[in-house]
């Protein structure tokens, strides 16, 4: 089942084409990557996607629904969730804090039951503060659950990003460079843990990164951004060998050899 | 989640009946050991607190910045005061309740047109809007006869009169319990509000807007709310202000009113309600008690050179406010 579909997005800033005539289809499921060189229109694709931006041209129907007409925080509720590549936490708010806020749209109770603190109230707050603390069990950061997200290191903030993306209860999950910043050992706990999210949450997965061990060790499906145009897709084994990628992270030879 | 009924309740009013006790008790003690100028300053400082939590609810916990919130409260004062004065000529206890709610659902009704195509606008542009609109409100007051127009409106009856033949007095302890009331009711509010789930959206939005859209936080609601809200609690001060002074003037109103409770927030902390009330509290008794004998000792009104002086110091040595985004209680359990 097609989970995501976007036809023809073109997205264009003044007289810059930032995506060019992107299509997309993800299957129910899948885990799929999304590489270029810098600049080549990544992070603009996912803001197209999660109607940050408007696409200029094209469509993106999520399980079958238009979301041209919606609003980021809607298509959210459809289920869309990502992570921002320049760390976008509460700062200022507990590592707690910014997972509940991500399960506002879950909570059940109005405003009125928590001015009178009705029984509803602390029944609704009770479960999504389990919740809440589930998710940072499975990430080991439940005992920092009461730091301010701002003062973690680099590398648990990028987790608490997931884990907040995550908390939307999402059916597709965008990771925008999870493993910018980290280690070597980091990068394969992340692998690890993407996978298994991906099999407990029954993810979709749509990730951009620039490590290229990470995308070819766990994306089933690998697109190539090249200055906004799709320049090829396929297995991993494919791309690493296409040679139109080659040249788009190496250059062409000029002399034609 | 197994409480008994009894305990649920309690959960429930137990801190609105607690500290409306404590206000009756608090009275007693003011009424019995000060004179009739601190017991008016003190209801002059009730008025400010819900005026100063109101607005930390937007500038603080929302990351809005409005500077016209004493239109608000210009709203709320002349609604509540026109209809003690000119619907019945000798308020009750409820008449008066109903009054200031009515006030506060004008204001909070002001605070939905203001609020509905400004929120949109982000930092500087909402604070010229909401500037324009205090000026609005004032200009419009003085041109209207039906309230006193410039000569503002005189002869505000408080609320819980005793007749004692022609004369109808209101003994000032009756009043400051009212008062105590929709300071508990306010506070109790905002604090509850803050500190759920709904309220954590408000502070989403301080921290970041984008973020909190792709958490699926409908931001520009949850701003029009926290403007609503505010406004309409800002209303409710502005009742309580009007029946405490009894007489306004819409020269009352200026943007200095407003940037009054600026500084009270910002001195408390925004996104403190706690410091909100230290600070409202401090600043007026300062103003009308400690400057005014400073004054009077040494015969020169030297109150707007100690007062700025205070601020300045104060935001260098503690730029944060007094609580900055802490609330009193959290103080006491980090020991």
């Amino acid at each position: 089942m097609n989970i995501l579909e976007a036809k023809n997005v073109t997205m264009q800033f003044g007289g810059l084409k930032a995506v060019d005539n992107f299509n997309l289809t993800l299957i129910q499921g899948e885990l799929a990557g999304l590489i270029g060189p810098n600049g080549a229109g990544k992070t603009t694709v996912f803001n197209c996607l999660t109607g940050v931006y408007k696409p200029t041209h094209g469509t993106v129907h999520l399980s079958g629904v238009d979301t041209e007409p919606l609003k980021p925080f809607q298509i959210s509720h459809l289920g869309i969730s990502r992570t921002f590549q320049n760390i976008r936490l509460f700062k200022d708010l507990t590592v707690l804090e910014n997972v509940l806020i991500a399960s506002n749209q879950h909570a059940k109770h109005t405003m009125l039951d928590s001015i009178a603190r009705l029984p509803r109230h602390f029944r609704e707050e009770a479960r999504l503060r389990d919740k809440a603390m589930e998710l940072l069990r499975i990430f080991n950061l439940e005992g920092k659950s009461s730091i301010e997200s701002g003062g973690l290191p680099y590398g648990e903030q990028r987790k608490l990003e997931i884990i907040r993306a995550l908390a939307t209860d999402p059916k597709v999950l965008f990771l925008d460079e999870p493993a910018a910043g980290m280690n070597h050992k980091e990068t394969e706990g992340l692998m690890d843990t993407i996978a298994k999210i991906r099999k407990d949450f029954g993810l979709t997965v749509l990730l951009i990164e620039h490590d290229m061990k990470l995308v070819m060790g766990i994306c089933e499906r690998i697109l190539v951004l090249d200055h906004g145009v799709t320049i090829a897709q396929g297995n991993p084994d494919s791309i690493r060998k296409d040679p139109k990628v080659i040249a788009a992270y190496l250059g062409v030879d000029e002399g034609g050899h | 989640m197994n409480d008994t009924p009894v305990k649920k309740i309690w959960k429930s009013i137990g801190t609105p009946v607690l500290s409306i006790v404590g206000f009756a008790i608090l009275g007693q003690l003011i009424e019995g050991s000060t004179n009739q100028y601190v017991q008016l300053v003190c209801l002059g400082a009730l008025a400010n607190i819900i005026f100063a939590i109101s607005l930390n609810l937007v500038n603080g916990f929302t990351g809005q910045f409005s500077i016209g919130h004493a239109g608000f409260m210009a709203v709320g004062a002349y609604v509540s005061g026109y209809l003690s004065t000119e619907v019945v000529k000798v308020p009750g206890l409820f008449d008066f309740f109903w009054f200031a709610i009515a006030g506060g659902l004008v204001a909070a009704a002001a605070g939905y047109v203001v609020g509905l195509p400004s929120l949109r606008l982000r930092g500087d542009y909402l604070a010229i809007v909401t500037l324009g609109f205090g000026e609005i409100i004032r200009v419009i007051l003085i041109n209207t006869p039906a309230v006193g127009g410039a000569r503002g409106m005189g002869n505000i009856p408080r609320p819980v009169q005793v007749e004692i033949g022609e004369y109808a007095l209101t003994p000032w302890y009756l009043y400051f319990l009212v008062a105590g009331f929709f300071v508990a009711i306010s506070f109790i509010v905002l604090w509850r509000l803050t500190h759920s789930t709904h309220g954590r959206a408000f502070l989403s939005v301080r921290e970041d807007e984008i973020a909190a859209q792709a958490m699926g936080i409908d931001t520009t609601k949850v701003k029009v709310r926290a403007f609503v809200i505010s406004s309409f609690f800002c209303g409710i001060s502005g009742a309580v202000f009007a029946h405490a002074n009894q007489y306004l003037n819409p020269s009352t109103f200026t943007f200095t009113k407003s940037v009054d409770a600026i500084v009270m927030v910002v001195l408390g902390g925004l996104g403190s309600l706690t410091g909100s009330v230290v600070a409202a509290v401090g600043i007026t008794f300062l103003m009308e008690l400690g400057l005014r004998q400073v004054t009077e000792m040494i015969g020169i009104d030297l109150r707007m050179v100690i007062y700025p002086l205070i601020l300045i110091f104060f935001m260098i040595l503690r730029p944060q406010g007094i609580f900055g985004t802490k609330e009193l209680p959290d103080l006491w359990r980090r020991r």
